[in-house]
């Protein structure tokens, strides 16, 4: 049986070769955004004093959620993170949370719009979806080297490709749930497409959009610490390093400095969600 | 002289094999024969009609008849399978993606049966929709918007959200926003149906108040029979996508084109369609106030049977008499029937519901006379053929 193996890895070997060699000019372009991005955003949280970095973070979270429980949550989780000495790798993890996801939700959303909007490419791209997110995060690593080398670059393309299904997945089925009765109204006041789609379709799955971007940056968080494997530093790159030393202290340290940021991010979306959806 | 709307032989066909399922229809076969051998539906099948401008046409029929189909091949938010939609001389159906949004801008409002306001837009958003859609300038978007909304007695809850309100207050942002237009064609799929009974009649009865006003060409579907007769100027009933009648309300309610009709006829309230014209009856006997005296006019009576009997001077019913005073009159030896004549009495006009002749002929015990605008005497109205009129109009669907 396995003297006829099937080569499909190698096709995708191939294919990556491909890429790599005709489309280098998209890889330098790619590197070159993402990481003056990624310098641009570090070297600006870097420029406040972490005290002035945490009313600043506590401040957009009270403008944000009005909620006081995750106010006072932002400020005292911020303050134990650098009362722990992990204040620079958390920094660097949320500047690269905050870029990858920009990148998942510039992509994902409008292939979102028109997946819902095109019967052909939905049928493609949902099967994608599927493999695209039950394939084990790790996989992503690998065809992210060959692109970009070890480093916070290539960490960025494997934790976009990783995270963006959910923002393409909820933007795509927001729109399709406006109920059948508003999009008719809309045609039958002779709206353009276009304007279905920014005054009708787009404001109605906003709350389920939210949704699907705080999926993804939860799944950003999560491939972020992940791709610490391929040279992304930050809180990851700090577990990383305790686990190949075996600093049991350190890694529980840095588990719970991303736990805090986790929590901070998931809760402030999920208070943004909501409010959408009362509107 | 032309129509507003043409509707020409429309056939829609859901499904796969359009083809196969016209030449099926065309042989006579039924919707379900037509379901089990293509797998389509059929949801309009060869329908025409017009619709004259500043009417108010009512499209009728039970529920999956083809209404909201039909409805929504006029502005073709459904694209008809064959036929040919006529508006202002116009084919619809040739129109292409750009002109055909263009053309329902100009022409379409259209209302609709769960009200389908925008729920993340004010009442005031909603309504300028249209508008807003046509990019008017803001001011006078808001200017007529905001006369939409007084017409339709909702001024002062512009900045609420449609969630806000009431199903009636609802529906009336909803009639407002295809006013706001000034298209000339409103289309209303059920309008009314989602309201409960007394704010639907409420709103029955502003529609056309509001028609008096702005005179639009209005196509509005319904599956109540008294809802069309009362807001229709003329009705088309349809059943299985085809239709089986169309006319006034009188002709379908007096003259049912066929046995589904007259069924659907019998559910209204008889009482309430029907006229004194409807169920008087001829008079068997009349008296002449010039040529009878009490004499002539008691024999008239005893010979019909009766105990009272109209009088008649000049072609006009001028009043009546008792067999009693009558036959005291005789005694008296009166030679007229000016001393005995009872002037007083109760008249009613043809057009008179039947629904209120009960209480003044419970007021009375004599027929009630129904008089046309010049007193001439068409028939009379005794309490038995009142509840026979009825019923028997009940029986045959109102022609009696
Ligand atoms: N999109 C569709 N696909 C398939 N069949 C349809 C579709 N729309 C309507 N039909 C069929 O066409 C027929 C007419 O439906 P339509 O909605 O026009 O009826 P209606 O008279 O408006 O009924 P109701 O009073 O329930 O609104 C029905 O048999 C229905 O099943
Ligand atoms: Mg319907």
């Amino acid at each position: 049986m396995e003297q006829f193996k099937i080569p499909i890895g190698r096709g995708i070997e191939a294919v990556i070769n491909f890429f790599v060699d005709h489309f280098s000019f998209a890889t330098k372009a790619f590197a070159g955004v993402t990481e003056n991005g990624i310098n641009l955003l570090v070297s600006a949280m870097m420029f406040f004093p972490p005290w002035a970095l945490i009313l600043i973070f506590t401040a957009i979270s009270w403008l944000l959620t009005r909620n006081r429980g995750i106010t006072i949550f932002t400020m005292a989780g911020m303050a134990l993170i650098w009362n722990l000495g992990l204040w620079d790798p958390t920094v660097s993890t949320i500047a690269l949370v905050i870029i990858a996801t920009l990148f998942s939700i510039m992509i994902g959303v409008p292939l979102g719009i028109f997946a819902a909007l095109n019967g052909v490419f939905y049928r493609i791209v949902m099967p994608v979806l599927d493999l695209m997110q039950t394939m084990p995060a790790f996989v992503y690593l690998i065809p992210a080297i060959p692109f970009f080398g070890l480093g916070p670059v290539a960490a960025i393309f494997a934790t976009v490709i990783f995270s963006m299904p959910p923002a393409i997945r909820l933007t795509c089925l927001g729109i399709k749930q406006v109920p059948q009765e508003l999009v008719e109204a809309a045609d039958a006041f002779g709206s353009t497409k276009w304007q279905k789609l920014f005054k009708l379709q787009l404001p109605i799955s906003a709350p389920t959009m939210m949704a699907g971007v705080n999926q993804t940056i939860m799944l950003a968080l999560s491939m972020v610490v992940i791709a610490a494997m391929i040279g992304a530093r930050g809180l990851g790159g700090e577990v990383w390093r305790a686990i190949q030393r075996l600093e049991a202290d350190r890694g529980f340290e840095a588990g719970l400095g991303i736990v805090i940021v986790a929590i901070i991010l998931d809760r402030i979306m999920q208070k943004l969600g909501s409010r959408a959806k009362k509107q | 002289m032309t129509h507003k709307i043409v509707v020409d032989n429309v056939y829609k066909i859901f499904g796969p094999h359009p083809d196969k399922a016209l030449k099926l229809i065309d042989q006579g076969h039924t919707n379900e024969q037509i379901m089990q051998k293509t797998g389509s539906a059929v949801g309009v099948a060869g329908v025409s009609f017009t619709v004259d401008e500043g009417e108010i046409l009512v499209v009728m029929g039970l529920s999956g008849s083809g209404k909201s189909t039909l409805v929504r091949c006029i502005n073709r938010l459904i694209e008809p399978t064959v036929g040919k939609v006529e508006v202002d001389g116009v084919d619809v159906t040739q129109l292409s993606t750009v002109e055909l949004m263009r053309f329902r801008q100009k022409h379409f409002g259209m209302v609709f049966q769960n009200f389908a306001l925008f729920p993340h837009r004010t009442v005031l958003q909603n309504v300028a929709y249209g508008l807003e859609i046509q990019k008017v300038d803001p001011g006078a978007m808001r200017e007529r918007s905001m006369q939409a909304l007084t017409q339709v007695g909702l001024k002062g809850w512009e900045d609420s959200y449609p969630a806000q309100l009431s199903g009636g207050m609802q529906q009336r942002v909803g009639l407002a926003r295809a006013l706001a237009l000034d298209a000339d064609i409103m289309l209303m799929d059920e309008a009314f149906s989602a309201l409960d009974p007394l704010i639907r009649r409420d709103m029955q009865d502003e529609l056309l108040e509001l028609q008096e006003r702005v005179k639009k060409t209005i196509v509005f579907i319904s599956h109540d029979l008294d809802e069309a007769i009362k807001i229709g100027d003329r009705i088309v009933l349809m059943k299985d996508g085809r239709v089986v009648q169309v006319g006034t309300a009188e002709e379908i309610l007096t003259n049912p084109a066929n046995d589904y009709v007259a069924r659907f006829v019998e559910e209204v309230d008889m009482s309430k369609v029907m006229t004194a014209e409807s169920v008087m009856v001829k008079p068997s006997a009349l008296a002449y106030f010039k040529s009878d005296g009490p004499r002539a006019a008691l024999r008239k009576m005893q010979k019909a049977g009766i105990s009272s009997i109209f009088v008649r001077r000049d072609g006009k019913i001028i009043g009546m008499v008792t067999a009693d005073d009558a036959a005291k009159a005789i005694k008296d030896n009166a030679r007229d029937l000016q001393s005995i004549l009872i002037t007083d009495i109760q008249t009613v006009r043809p057009a008179t519901p039947a629904i209120e002749l009960f209480p003044i002929l419970a007021g009375i015990n004599y027929p009630l006379a129904v008089l046309d605008d010049n007193d001439h005497l068409l028939g009379v109205i005794i309490k038995g053929s009142l509840l026979a009129g009825l019923a028997e109009g009940l029986q045959t669907g109102g022609n009696s």
